[in-house]
């Protein structure tokens, strides 16, 4: 990682111009993210991962020995060797080799089943492994050993923690905080065992292995998954006869040079004053010293915070500076709040001025604000303990982002400061997701997203970018606020809002919006005569409005499976009213051509045949797409088609700010394309993985994993949740992938929101979802009982001719819209 | 079925023409406020729409000039800053509905018609 950082900073610096670059990676790929390896389990693939955008090293112009290991450097002659027999000459040589992961030297710790955690090898061969296992151990509590724990679990294996210290995390966190840490791991279904020293592993009873601990007790366990700490790949320093410090790592002073001055080296692999950092913000500070300093500049690299929040799914991590209070004179603040779960704990300056450190379990929400505090020693307030006590007054002691020095850097890993934030800004990024992608800043660990956030909303109001989320000239709120007053105030309709709350006679902005938010409270027929005027043309013909005026048919074939007869249906239809037909995207028929007189028409036979309006028109649920499942594939784990019927008809009808599409699949082979859903479901062998907020389309986005092993009901309750929050608090036209993008706290909070209940609105969201589902219609079935609602379904008030304008011609055998330059043809001739 | 008995009605009002060059299009309280409806006119179309707080029926061509289809009526009614207008369904321009103008382009401009309503009949005329 750090290797390929110091590259794209050379690249940057226009320095590849100057050098010749070669470079050497012993791994069968270019660099990847290391960082968010454990997402390989919830699907992100190598390529996914990859650090290396294309061609970056074709256009720099650097050479690349991919898969080759350097194993022997000559300083005498300047000349590197490698495995494969390449020889290079150098004049400078970095060195950014990395770590390993430590395997305690324990007899048996070499047997089949043994395996360690840190690349994408690593996790295939674990994956693999885990396929014919029930039971597994880390060995080792520390920060990785509980990233690879909650892995282990997500492949599906009872899973156990072996810790040699009396408690998780001892690097990092004190005592009291361990074992509430503990708690909430155990909580998760982990076994933590503490304070065990393993002695040997051999052959198990019931298990592959039995781990053996130096106090008698014994564990079995079919995969052993080492996680004990890290140590410098330091061998072909050694071998040259570069110095190494004690306990390994490559000695290197602040310009990141080793003790041969024609040699750097970078990341974990560097010992700097005695420390090795193994983390990846410092390692790519060194990565710019070196850069830097090739360039000409005289950077150092000054040590680096070591600052950590854990990335888990459910459990509040984080440990800042100096957590144990070693420093001299320091003295310490600590909450317990036992019934929440949470204790907090701040280390502060002898003369109470600076905060040192901190230790965040439970709620980690004051990180961003406390590391800021650190960083840049910004003075404490009179009472440091205000800001992890709670706020029972309103008063907030959250820090003010406007006290930050322009220099502050506000994400560590990616080292982008506050004045680089600003520039963003300046240049046009006004959402989160924008600032995000333009600057890096929270791309990594996320730790800073909510900081980032505030950035953002400071600036933009400063910058008199009144960023006004009204959502129109009629209304002075936003979508969200106008939701709550409809559903609050528990109003009926447009002109009653616009009456109370607003202004004027609404535009195409508000009023689709309110309907749709009337719909999603009450739903109602949105034909009914206060609602037909809000709707735009798509809603207002229950069809889509095609670019010649017609319109095209799309009913509901849920979960994508139709008998012969009902097919028989659509093609006599088809070819009764002459449309065309073609098979969409969304795994049914969609028939074009049809002008509005012919609507009703056509839907009076579809409807007699047993069809529902598809909703293709509206934004709400389309379709839900399935793959056939266990019912006939040989590797279906569950009845994938029918629980793709049951949602589509659980959430058909449910107007929400922007469409809403979903797909199950029978197993992980994926064939539905879940993971690029708002709402993806896929089969495992103990029930159904949830994952959510993915999106084809313009910006594709990957669906997060939500929730694992969910049974039918569980699974049921979650999306029910997810979804009336989504309808709560989107924005109009907001597909749930940006807001998933633009949410402070990103799936975290999301989880703990819908799953752990922190606002304590799940019954309500239940309620809410359960009233939509109760009062389903089929519009188009409605509409064609109804004679006045059919008064609307023709081109003309007055006649009833057709609409001149639309021409047709054939084409393979069917009809399309004519071009210009054909319908002035038709119109000669 | 239900679909033929609006069909006879629309015969009833299609033959009441008048000898001036005043044309019944349909009864008043055909029109929904708000929600525009297609009149053919001799061989042209007009987009007529009921709009709430304003007296007179506003008439306007049902062509798009941006999308080249006959879509008008179909649009969302509205004001921006006052102005009644009607958004365009398919790319969303803006018309004035008293003026035909356009509000993003002021290089186009629908026709405009005049329209009284005479007994709860809506009467168009061509000029
Ligand atoms: C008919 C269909 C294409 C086809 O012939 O296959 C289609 C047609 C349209 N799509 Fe689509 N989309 C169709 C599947 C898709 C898919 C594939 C899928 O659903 O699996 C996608 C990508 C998946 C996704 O949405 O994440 C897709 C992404 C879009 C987008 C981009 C959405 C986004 O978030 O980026 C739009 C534009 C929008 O919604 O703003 C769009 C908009 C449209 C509109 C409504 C454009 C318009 O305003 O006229 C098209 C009119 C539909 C119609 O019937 O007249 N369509 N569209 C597909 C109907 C599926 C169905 O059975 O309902
Ligand atoms: C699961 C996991 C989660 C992590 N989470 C975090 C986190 O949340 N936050 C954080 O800051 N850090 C985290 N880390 C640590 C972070 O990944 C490392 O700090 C970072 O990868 C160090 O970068 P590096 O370039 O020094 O080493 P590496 O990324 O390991 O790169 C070294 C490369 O050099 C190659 N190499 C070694 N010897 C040779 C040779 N002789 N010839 C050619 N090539 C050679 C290696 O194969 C390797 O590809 C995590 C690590 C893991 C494994
Ligand atoms: S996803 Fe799995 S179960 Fe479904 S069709 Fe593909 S291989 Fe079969
Ligand atoms: S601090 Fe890690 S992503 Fe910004």
């Amino acid at each position: 990682m750090v290797g390929q950082r110091f590259l794209q900073s050379l690249f940057q610096r226009k320095l590849t111009e100057n050098f010749e670059v070669i470079t050497f990676c012993e791994e069968s790929r270019p660099a990847y993210d290391r960082v968010h390896l454990s997402e390989y389990f919830n699907g992100k693939s190598a390529e996914d991962l990859s650090l290396v955008e294309e061609n970056f090293f074709e256009s720099a112009g650097i050479k690349t020995h991919i898969g080759d290991k350097v194993v022997a450097i000559d300083r005498e002659t300047k000349v590197v060797l490698s495995l494969s027999g390449e020889r290079v000459q150098y004049d400078k040589l970095v060195m950014a080799t990395g770590s390993y992961p430590f395997v305690p030297p324990m007899p048996g710790h070499e047997r089949e089943g043994c395996f360690v955690y840190r690349t994408i090898e690593d996790l295939q061969a674990l994956t693999q492994a885990a396929e014919h296992a029930r039971i597994g151990a880390v060995v080792g509590g520390g920060l990785l050993g509980l990233e690879a724990a909650n892995a282990l679990k997500q492949l599906g294996l009872k899973t156990h923690i072996v810790e040699f210290s009396p408690r998780l995390m001892a690097m990092q966190i004190d005592e009291l905080g361990g074992s509430l840490l503990q708690q909430k791991i155990e909580e998760l279904g982990v076994t933590v065992h503490t304070s065990k020293n393993t002695s040997e592993i051999v052959d198990g009873d019931v298990c592959q292995h039995k781990m053996v601990f130096a106090d008698g007790d014994c564990l079995e366990t079919d995969i052993v998954l080492f996680s004990a700490g890290i140590r410098p790949q330091d061998q072909l320093a050694r071998d040259c006869g570069l110095e190494i410090g004690q306990r390994g790592g490559i000695v290197i002073n602040n310009q990141c040079l080793t003790s041969d001055n024609s040699i750097y080296a970078i990341g974990e692999c560097a010992l700097w004053n005695n420390q090795i950092f193994g983390l990846v913000a410092p390692g790519y500070q060194m990565a710019e010293v070196v850069a830097a300093s090739l360039e000409g500049d005289s950077a150092e690299f000054e040590g680096a915070d070591m600052s950590t929040k854990l990335k888990l799914m459910g459990v509040d991590v984080a440990s800042i500076g100096d957590a144990h209070g070693k420093t001299e004179g320091a003295k310490s603040y600590s909450i317990i709040d036992e019934p929440n779960g949470v204790y907090k704990k701040l280390v502060v300056s002898e003369d109470g001025s600076q905060l040192l450190g901190s230790v965040l379990i439970g709620d980690a929400s004051d990180y961003g604000t406390l590391l800021q505090y650190k960083l840049n020693a910004i003075a404490l307030p009179e009472y440091p303990d205000d800001l992890i006590l709670p706020q029972r007054s309103g008063a907030s002691f959250a820090l003010g982002i406007d006290a930050l020095p322009d220099s502050a850097q506000i994400c560590s890993c990616n080292n982008v400061s506050k004045a680089q934030l600003l520039a963003a800004v300046d240049d046009g990024a006004n959402t989160l997701a924008d600032l995000k992608s333009c600057t890096t800043a929270g791309t990594s660990c996320g730790g800073c997203s909510a900081l980032v956030g505030q950035i953002l909303n400071s600036e933009l109001e400063k910058r008199g970018v009144t960023v006004s989320n009204d959502i129109c000239e009629h209304f002075p709120f936003t979508r969200q606020d106008l939701y709550m007053l409809v559903r609050s105030e528990k109003i009926l309709s447009f002109d009653e809002l616009v009456s109370r709350h607003g202004s004027g006679r609404g535009c195409e902005i508000c009023k689709p919006a309110v309907a749709s938010i009337l719909a999603s409270c009450w739903n109602e027929h949105v034909l009914k005569k206060a609602h037909a005027p809000l709707q735009d043309t798509n809603d207002r013909f229950l069809a889509n409005m095609q670019k010649d005026g017609t319109y095209s048919i799309v009913p509901r074939i849920a979960g994508g499976e139709i008998t012969p007869d009902k097919l028989i249906t659509l093609g006599k239809v088809a070819k009764r009213y002459e449309l065309y037909t073609k098979i969409t995207g969304g795994q049914r028929v969609d028939l074009f051509g049809a002008r509005v007189d012919q609507l009703p028409l056509i839907w009076e036979e579809l409807i007699a045949a047993g069809f529902e309006s598809g909703h293709a028109y509206a934004k709400s649920l389309r379709t839900v797409k399935s793959c056939v499942g266990n019912s006939w594939c040989r590797f279906g784990m569950q009845d994938s088609v029918s629980m793709a019927i049951t949602l589509e008809n659980r959430y058909k009808g449910l107007r929400a700010p922007h469409k809403i599409k979903m797909a199950v699949s029978g197993c992980t082979r994926e064939c539905a394309e879940a993971q690029s859903k708002d709402v993806g479901v896929i089969a495992t062998e103990r029930g159904w993985n949830l994952y959510v907020c993915g999106n084809g389309g313009m910006k594709p986005r990957h669906a997060d994993l939500f929730a694992s092993d969910l049974d039918d009901a569980a699974l049921l309750k979650t999306i029910d949740r997810l979804l009336m929050f989504y309808v709560r608090t989107a924005d109009r036209l907001q597909r749930t992938s940006t807001w998933m993008s633009n949410m402070e706290g990103g799936v975290e909070y999301l989880q703990d929101v819908i799953i752990n209940d922190r606002l304590g609105l799940a019954a309500e969201l239940e309620q809410e979802m359960n009233d939509v589902i109760d009062s389903y219609q089929c519009e188009w079935k409605t509409t064609v009982e109804d004679p006045v609602r059919l008064q609307s379904f023709s081109h003309f008030i007055n006649s009833d001719e057709k609409d001149s304008n639309v021409v047709f011609v054939r084409e393979r055998d069917q009809i399309r819209p004519a071009k210009q330059e054909e319908r002035e043809l038709v119109v000669e001739s | 079925m239900a679909v033929l008995s609006k069909k006879l009605d629309m015969k009833v009002v299609k033959n009441c023409k008048e000898q001036s060059d005043w044309t019944s299009v349909c009864q008043l309280d055909q029109l929904m406020e708000n929600y525009g409806q297609c009149v053919q006119l001799n061989q042209e179309q007009v987009a007529i729409f009921r709009v709430s707080g304003i007296e007179k029926i506003c008439a306007i061509d049902n062509f798009d000039p941006f999308s080249g289809a006959n879509v008008l009526s179909r649009g969302i009614v509205g004001d921006i800053k006052g102005v009644p207008v009607v958004a365009s369904p398919v790319y969303k321009q803006h018309f004035d509905l008293l003026t035909g103008q356009c509000l993003e382009d002021e290089t186009v401009k629908l026709a405009t018609y005049p329209v009284r309503v005479l007994d709860g009949v809506v009467q168009l005329s061509t000029k």
